[in-house]
C-alpha cells in the first residue's frame, strides 16, 4: 500500500496509470477489482482510513471486532472484494492510496495521460502532505453525504446527522447518547434506527417526514428489487423488535437544550411538509440523529464542465450513458454519483464502468440490473423529496450555515430586500455556504429558501480545503 | 431453573469487538481513555463529550455531526495544530487536544 509521496508510481513523469478510481465504497472497489481482473493498471485512491466506503465501514482492525457483519447487509460481499484486491495489489496490479483527497483533477494531456491527480493527506498534519499521480482513465466513485434542512436548535452538540451517528457507531463502536430521537426523510433512516437499538440505545421516536404509500402507486418498480423489500422488512422486524414504529408525516421541528440535547419537539406534518399546528409534542432525548435523503458530492466532475440532471428529490447527479461515461472525455462516473441508488446499483455501476473502460461490451445481465435498480432508486427519491412547507419550521434566528453562523433572517433579507434568486448571489451577501464545509451543510436549503428552480451545479476550484503549504508544493502548470 | 442473564447491548457486545486495553490522550487537561483504532472524536463521544469547539460569532459549542469528514464542525487543536478534523483522525497515546476557540488561527494553521 502507498503511504507516502516518494512511494508514489505514475507520478512525475513515471508511467502512470491506466485507470484511477477515486473513492473505495461499492462502486469504486467493484470497480477496481473487475478493471484489474481485465489487466488494468490501476490506483484506489480514498479520504478515509479503510476501504469500504460509507456503506461498509467497519471498526478499524486495532478495535478487533469479530463480528463486524453484525451491523452490515451482505457483508461476505465486501471481504470478497477485499479479498480479490488484495490478490491485485500484491502482484502490482493495483496501488491503494488511503487517507489521501483528490482536491483537483486536471486535464494533462501534455504528458500523454489525460489526467494528473492532487491529493492531499487527511491524517495528521506533518510535512509534504500532497501527491500527484497520472492516469489514463478516472472513475469518480465518491459517493454522496448528507442533506441537511435546518431547524430550531440543530446546532445544539448531540444533534449529529443520522449518516454520522452510522458512521460512529460502524467505525468507533460509540453512540451519541442513551435516547436518540431519529427523523428526517428517506431509507437509511430505519437502517441506522435498527442499529442504534441493537446497539443499546433507546430510539424514544423514528420519524419519516414523507409518508409511505408514494412506494405503492409504483408496485412495478417495486417487485423488480425484492432485495430491496427484505432489507426492509429486515429493520422492520429489529425494530419491532425493540418497540421502535416509524411515524410517518412526523418531523423534528425544534430542540431544545442550552448546551446540549435535552429533549424535541416533533411534529405533525401536511402533505407539503408543514408542521399543523397543535400537534407538537415534546420527547425528552439526549441526542438527534437526523438526515434528509443523499446528496452526490460531484465537485470534481462539475468542476470540469460535466453535465448533471435532477434526480426526482431535487438533488443533482452526474449525467451518465449506458457505458457510465459522463460527458467529460475520459471521465467516468459509478454509485451515488449518478444519482442515490444504494450498494447493489453501485456495485453494478462499478463493473460496468470497467467493463467499457477496458474496452469490452457491457454484459447484457449486468444492463439488466442497473436498469432495474435504477428505476426504483428513482421513486424512492420521488418518495422522499423535502416539501416545500419544511421552512415554516425555521425561526428567523435559526441558523441556516452553520459554518459562517448565518440565520433564516438574514438569507430572507437577501431574498426579499436585496433581490437574491439563487444560492450563489445569498451566499455572496451573506457568506452562507463559505465557510470550511463550503456549503455542504447549507447548501441545498440555502436554494430552496433562494427560491431557486432546481440546484445549480457547484463549480470550485478545490473539492476540499487545502494547507496553503501544501499548494505552494504544486510546481506550476 | 432461571433463563441466563441477556448480555448487555452495546456497540463493542455488537461487533463481539475484544479491544486491547485503552490508552490515553488528553483533551482541554482531563485524561481521555481511547480504545486502540478509535478517533478522537469518538473516544470523546465514550466519555459523553459532545463538545469541543466554539464557533466564531456566537462563541456556541460544537462537536462532531457529520462523523465523515464532511461537516468541519469537529474542528479542534491537536498537538498545536488547529482546525483538525476529529472525526477522521485517529486518537493516539499521548496526543494532546484542546478546544478550538474561534477560528483557530492564533498558531497560524498553513
Ligand atoms: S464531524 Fe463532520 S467533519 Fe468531523
Amino acid at each position: 500500500m502507498l503511504s507516502s509521496p516518494s512511494e508514489s508510481r505514475g507520478a512525475e513523469g513515471g508511467t502512470g496509470y491506466d485507470l484511477a478510481v477515486i473513492g473505495a465504497g461499492p462502486a469504486g472497489l467493484a470497480a477496481v477489482v473487475a478493471a484489474a481482473d481485465r489487466g488494468l493498471r490501476c490506483v484506489l485512491l480514498d479520504a478515509g482510513s479503510g476501504l469500504g466506503g460509507q456503506y461498509y465501514r467497519h471498526p478499524d482492525p486495532a478495535l478487533r471486532a469479530a463480528r463486524p457483519d453484525r451491523l452490515h447487509h451482505h457483508w461476505s460481499t465486501f471481504t470478497a472484494l477485499a479479498a480479490r484486491l488484495a490478490e491485485h495489489q500484491k502482484v502490482g496490479q493495483v496501488d491503494v492510496l488511503v487517507r489521501h483527497h483528490v482536491f483537483l483533477l486536471e486535464p494533462e494531456a501534455a504528458t500523454g495521460h489525460p489526467w494528473r491527480l492532487h491529493t492531499t493527506a487527511t491524517a495528521k498534519s506533518g510535512a509534504a502532505t500532497t501527491v500527484r499521480l497520472d492516469a489514463r482513465a478516472v472513475l469518480l466513485a465518491t459517493g454522496a453525504y448528507e442533506r441537511q434542512l435546518p431547524f430550531p436548535g440543530w446546532t445544539l452538540p448531540g444533534v449529529v446527522t443520522a449518516g454520522g451517528a452510522q458512521a460512529m457507531l460502524k467505525a468507533g463502536l460509540v453512540l451519541p447518547g442513551r435516547r436518540v430521537v431519529v427523523a428526517g426523510s428517506g431509507p437509511l433512516l430505519l437502517a441506522v434506527a435498527a442499529s442504534l437499538t441493537a446497539a443499546g440505545a433507546t430510539v424514544p421516536a423514528l420519524l419519516e417526514a414523507a409518508g409511505y404509500l408514494g412506494y405503492a402507486r409504483r408496485p412495478g418498480a417495486l417487485a423488480a428489487v425484492p432485495g430491496k423489500l427484505v432489507e426492509g422488512v429486515t429493520h422492520g422486524a429489529a425494530l419491532t423488535r425493540h418497540a421502535v414504529r416509524p411515524r410517518t408525516g412526523h418531523a423534528v421541528v425544534a430542540v431544545h437544550g442550552t448546551d446540549r440535547v435535552r429533549a424535541v419537539t416533533v411534529a405533525r406534518l401536511d402533505r407539503d411538509w408543514r408542521p399543523l399546528p397543535g400537534t407538537e409534542r415534546r420527547i425528552a432525548c439526549d441526542a438527534l440523529a437526523v438526515g434528509h435523503g443523499l446528496v452526490p458530492q460531484l465537485e470534481l466532475a462539475t468542476e470540469l464542465g460535466a453535465a448533471t440532471r435532477t434526480v426526482p428529490d431535487g438533488t443533482l447527479a452526474l449525467r451518465v450513458d449506458a457505458r457510465q461515461r459522463t460527458t467529460v472525455p475520459g471521465l467516468w462516473a459509478a454509485g451515488e454519483t449518478c444519482g442515490v441508488g444504494g450498494a447493489e446499483l453501485a456495485l453494478a455501476e462499478g463493473e460496468l464502468a470497467a467493463s467499457a473502460i477496458a474496452g469490452q461490451a457491457p454484459p447484457a445481465a449486468l444492463l439488466a440490473r442497473r436498469r432495474r435498480l435504477r428505476a426504483f432508486a428513482e421513486l424512492m427519491a420521488s418518495v422522499h423529496r423535502p416539501g416545500p412547507g419544511w421552512t415554516e419550521w425555521l425561526s428567523p434566528d435559526t441558523e441556516v450555515c452553520r459554518c459562517e453562523e448565518v440565520p433564516a433572517a438574514r438569507i430572507a433579507e437577501a431574498v426579499q430586500e436585496l433581490g437574491a434568486g439563487d444560492a450563489r448571489t445569498v451566499k455572496l451577501l451573506t457568506r452562507a455556504g463559505m465557510g470550511w464545509c463550503q456549503g455542504r451543510m447549507c447548501g441545498p436549503a440555502v436554494a430552496c429558501l433562494a427560491g431557486a428552480d432546481g440546484a445549480a451545479p457547484d463549480r470550485r476550484p478545490f473539492s476540499c480545503p487545502v494547507r496553503l503549504g501544501d499548494l505552494a508544493e504544486l510546481p506550476p502548470s | 431453573m432461571r433463563p441466563p442473564r441477556p448480555r448487555p447491548r452495546t456497540p463493542a457486545a455488537l461487533a463481539a469487538a475484544t479491544p486491547g486495553p485503552a490508552h490515553t490522550f488528553e483533551f482541554d487537561g482531563r485524561v481521555i481513555p481511547a480504545l486502540p483504532g478509535q478517533s478522537i472524536a469518538a473516544a470523546l463521544w465514550a466519555q459523553g463529550i459532545l463538545a469541543w469547539r466554539t464557533t466564531r460569532v456566537g462563541g456556541r459549542p460544537r462537536g462532531a455531526f457529520c462523523g465523515i469528514g464532511a461537516c468541519y464542525d469537529c474542528l479542534a487543536t491537536v498537538n498545536g495544530h488547529p482546525n483538525q478534523r476529529t472525526c477522521l483522525l485517529p486518537a493516539e497515546p499521548g496526543d494532546s487536544v484542546t478546544t478550538q476557540e474561534g477560528h483557530g488561527r492564533a498558531e497560524l494553521a498553513v
